[in-house]
């Protein structure tokens, strides 16, 4: 019991910082994911297993982040936050990819530099944010705005508005947790509401035909309207209890878009139905649970800013990814967290974990 | 806890702790909120409107494919085969597997020859299919093209050589004007037979047989239920059901017979129509000159279509179904029972001839065909030499409605139902059809030259042979027919004296020592009656006479009289009831008799004459 205990005064201890109720739902979410990814691949082993490597590499990540002293990473944040940056510059100039510039090719492995900016921005927000008392003044205030709008205006430009989106969030979550004034917020969102139609000027073409089939999917039902309307008929086909694993006509005779990425929710509710999709919900909303639990009960501000906007992101995730396969919102290029086939997504959002649990382990046992 | 940062600012840890904790629980408020309302949303789409998008999601994957049924084969009366379904290879293209199409079909015109009209169909079809269809550019390849596409097979990825089944007819024009053709299937068609049965038939009978036995000859088309993923493509049948043949047809005709009528007819255009008296079977039926219905089911070409349309014999006309000819003396033994029933005439009656009749008051002459006249007749030498005048008295004596009456009992001026389409009617001359026809009364002049078969009267070759039937059987025949069976029924009744008489006369036509028709008597292996007749083509009614016979041989081909024959044989127990008609043959006497004559001997040879002999 007392190997366990923090001693306050003895510096660091080595110790297991993982939260064993927070991995072991992360845990159950990935084995769970990899069983609709073997149904979404066409029971393609070869996919279903880089996939596993990934998650495995993930998880090694999460374990390297919760051990790292949150003393290191308030130093480091804003070497990696303009090392990112520029990074995002030079995909810009030399990046790779089909349509849109998203990837850094590094010889060895192919690189998306957004990605680590939904670490490297909240690393760098709460860094700010914690350098002076809350809720922050103009100062920080404009501070904190530029260094959201570079990343966010950099990754538009490649364009790839579905992470920029969720970048943008975390970095307002993060300043609307460490108590941005209500005055303040409601002045943002009419400034918002105003910039809407310069917003839309500056859309690309894609991005807007997008969000008017999202507005009237049926208007074009074998283009943009597709993705929506075929969603949306294999969820609802799906039933309560589902069609059975593997056996999902929208998912396999290629109704569905990108069933292995972007959809694969829709996979599941065709598949499992909606016991499946309430099971899962619950799970995400657990995880979620736990990890603003953990995050509330950081020792300091810098840690439970940082923990409570990597748990939002995830969140946004979640509630952006299903909102779109339900057509409750646009489809915008979010995957389906620790889910969809795709590696750096995962391993950020596992190192974001990892960096929760290390913040949580770290922190004050009050009577 | 008041701590000082690198900053220098009094911090209120307590203070900030409670404000983010703040935030905390609203955040946790509205992620609740937003994932109770995705909840909600699953709820929605799964729950409550499931039944909704399951159907959607079925009509997705689930495609019913038609799948063709074979078409029934037409056989003739012993079983040979008439039109059948035969083995065939068409090249085929599908545009998903084929790199280049344009070029790809520029090098298949270097290997087989492909016309403007094949592409032009190519694209339409091309426009209406999706992308792995196969689709067909040349259709009925040769066994030398398809052997010339094997070997540049591997250069020509996406192109493939199909089987399929093509209806074929072995004996080409022999029988195109019975068996008729199927040709592609149109939108007239698809209305006129449904669009359900024909989903996945190509083509359908447009004539004779196969169009009138469409509905037995078609079956009945499968159905498979097939799953197919988002691009159409098949991945399983879920569900079979094959498809069920059409019948074979067996026809009364025999081939055999057919042919020898065909021939019978040497190079003259007409008809050749062949019965059985008792059944009604149509054992031969022939229009001269036939064309090659093959022609026609891979779509004929413009120019052979065109070449067919104005050849001067025209070939495409059905002439014993819808040819109309003037039934010239052939009419005789009609208006002679007639003039029995009712006492106008008795067998031994007699009438003088003298060249040329007059009607009372008429200045008008009506002339017989040999000049000078027959002298004294009766009845049996008034049909043996054709003699006019005897007929121009009788008719007038009779008048009209008599002979119309008798006529119409004959079948004359009504269709016989034989089972093909197209056919017509024909003129019996009454009083009423002239009023409504041409406004006018009768004249009793019209009444002088129907008692020759001349003026109104109009008869198919296929009429006069079941009015000849009718005769043969002693008024008692069945329809005729092809396939389906008719019941025989008394048509006529007349007391035996006058049939006996009539037929003595019949009889004397061929075997009489003066018979127009007594040169065929030495080629017959049996005992046959007959009457010759002449359909006149030019000149006015009536007036006709050796001299003009004479002349009439001068005249060009396309001006001169058509020649007719109708007879029956065995006398003694008629069997067979041989019409034949030759255009522009002259005389009856001299072409359709001996035509005639050649298929009640062919018929002989064959054994058609005692084979279904009614019990």
């Amino acid at each position: 019991m007392n190997a366990v205990m923090p001693r306050p005064g003895f510096g660091p201890t080595p110790r297991w910082r993982l939260d064993p109720w927070l991995l072991g739902m992360l845990v159950v979410l990935l084995a769970l994911g990899t069983l609709v990814l073997y149904s979404a691949t066409e029971q393609n082993i070869g996919m279903v297993w880089r996939q596993s490597v990934r998650l495995a590499m993930g998880l090694v990540a999460l374990a390297v982040f919760a051990h790292l002293p949150p003393r290191m990473l308030r130093l480091w944040a804003p070497w990696i936050y303009l090392a990112t940056l520029l990074m995002l510059v030079a995909v810009l100039l030399f990046g790779v990819g089909r349509g849109a510039q998203r990837w850094l090719d590094l010889g060895i492995i192919r690189f998306q530099p957004a990605e680590a900016m939904k670490l490297a921005l909240p690393l760098m927000l709460a860094m700010l944010l914690d350098r002076r008392r809350l809720p922050p003044d103009w100062f920080t205030l404009v501070m904190a705005s530029v260094l959201i709008a570079l990343p966010v205006v950099l990754i538009v430009m490649q364009p790839d508005l579905g992470t920029s989106v969720l970048i943008g969030a975390s970095g307002l979550c993060m300043l609307f947790l460490a108590g941005l004034r209500w005055r303040l917020i409601l002045a943002m969102v009419a400034a918002l509401a105003a910039a809407t139609p310069l917003l839309w000027l500056n859309l690309h073409q894609y991005q807007r035909h997008r969000i008017l089939t999202f507005l009237n999917p049926e208007s074009d039902p074998l283009g943009q309207g597709w993705n929506i309307i075929q969603s949306k008929i294999a969820v609802g086909s799906g039933g309560l209890t589902g069609k059975g694993w593997l056996a999902g006509s929208q998912s396999h005779l290629e109704f569905l878009p990108e069933p292995h990425t972007d959809f694969i929710f829709s996979v599941l509710a065709e598949e499992f139905g909606f016991v499946g999709v309430a099971s899962m919900l619950v799970l995400y909303a657990a995880i979620i649970g736990r990890g603003m639990y953990m995050a509330s009960k950081c020792r300091d501000s810098f840690g439970r800013l940082l923990a409570g906007t990597l748990v939002f992101l995830f969140f946004v995730y979640v509630a952006v990814n299903v909102g779109m396969i339900s057509g409750l919102l646009p489809v915008v290029g979010v995957p389906l967290p620790l889910v969809s086939y795709g590696g750096t997504s995962a391993v950020t959002l596992l190192a974001g974990f990892g960096i929760v649990m290390g913040l949580y382990s770290r922190r004050r046992f009050m009577g | 806890m008041i701590t000082h940062e690198s900053s220098g600012t009094i911090r209120n840890e307590r203070e900030e702790l409670e404000l983010v904790q703040g935030r905390f629980r609203f955040v946790l408020v509205v992620m609740l909120a937003v994932f109770v309302l995705l909840g909600w949303r699953f709820g929605t789409l799964q729950v409550g409107e499931h039944e909704l998008y399951a159907a959607r999601a079925d009509d997705n994957r689930i495609r019913l494919n038609a799948l063709p049924p074979n078409r029934g084969l037409i056989l003739d009366r012993q079983g040979r085969v008439l039109a059948e379904n035969r083995p065939a290879y068409r090249l085929a293209i599908v545009p998903e597997r084929t790199p280049g199409l344009d070029e790809t079909i520029e090098r298949l015109s270097d290997l087989v020859p492909v016309t403007a009209e094949e592409l032009r169909r190519f694209e339409r079809q091309r426009q209406r299919s999706r992308r792995f269809e196969s689709l067909t550019l040349k259709s009925n390849l040769s066994d030398e093209e398809v052997a010339r596409l094997a070997i540049h097979r591997h250069r020509l990825p996406g192109v493939e050589i199909e089987p399929y089944l093509t209806r074929h007819y072995p004996h080409g024009e022999l029988l195109a004007h019975v068996v008729g053709y199927v040709g592609r299937i149109d939108e007239r068609d698809l209305r006129r037979l449904g669009r359900e049965q024909y989903r996945a038939t190509s083509h359908v009978g447009k004539t004779g047989i196969e169009r009138y036995y469409e509905h037995l000859l078609h079956g009945e088309p499968g159905l498979e239920r097939v799953e197919t993923n988002a691009q159409g493509r098949v991945l399983r049948v879920l569900e079979r059901s094959d498809p069920v043949p059409g019948d074979d047809l067996v026809l009364s005709l025999d081939l055999e017979l057919q042919q020898a009528a065909y021939d019978a007819l040497g190079d003259y255009a007409g008809a050749v129509v062949a019965l059985k008296v008792d059944t009604g079977e149509v054992l031969a039926l022939v229009s001269k000159p036939g064309f090659d219905p093959n022609l026609f089911v891979h779509g004929i070409s413009q120019f052979d279509y065109s070449s067919l349309l104005h050849h001067h014999q025209r070939p495409l006309f059905n002439r014993f179904l819808a040819g109309g000819y003037e039934p010239g003396s052939t009419v005789k033994p009609f208006i002679a029972l007639a003039g029995l029933e009712a006492g106008t005439i008795t067998p031994e009656t007699r009438v003088f001839s003298r060249g040329w009749f007059e009607l009372p008051g008429h200045s008008r002459r009506y002339r017989d065909w040999r000049r000078g006249g027959h002298g004294w007749v009766d009845l049996e030498l008034a049909l043996a030499e054709s003699v006019n005048v005897y007929f121009y008295q009788l008719a007038a004596e009779l008048g009209i409605d008599r002979i119309s009456r008798e006529l119409a009992l004959f079948g004359i001026g009504r269709a016989t139902g034989l089972d093909l389409p197209g056919e017509i009617t024909g003129v019996l001359p009454t009083r009423s059809w002239k009023r409504a026809t041409f406004g006018e009364p009768w004249y009793p002049g019209e009444t002088v030259i129907t008692g020759i078969g001349q003026g109104f009267t109009v008869v198919t070759p296929l009429q006069l042979a079941h009015a000849t039937a009718a005769l043969a059987g002693r008024g008692t025949t069945a329809p005729p027919w092809l396939v389906v069976p008719t019941e025989s029924a008394r048509m006529v009744e007349h007391a035996d004296t006058y049939w006996d008489a009539v037929f003595g006369g019949l009889e004397a036509v061929i075997h009489g020592r003066s018979g127009t028709a007594r040169a065929i008597a030495r080629d017959l292996p049996v005992r046959m009656a007959g009457k010759t007749g002449t359909s006149q083509v030019f000149g006015r009614p009536g007036d006709q006479d050796e001299a003009d016979e004479r002349e009439h041989d001068e005249l060009p081909e396309h001006l001169r009289n058509h020649a007719l024959f109708a007879g029956f044989a065995p006398l003694e127990n008629p069997q067979i009831v041989v019409v034949a008609v030759a255009e522009h043959g002259g005389g009856g006497a001299s072409v359709a008799a001996p035509a005639a004559a050649r298929v009640v001997r062919a018929a002989t040879e064959l054994d058609l004459l005692q084979a279904g002999e009614q019990p």
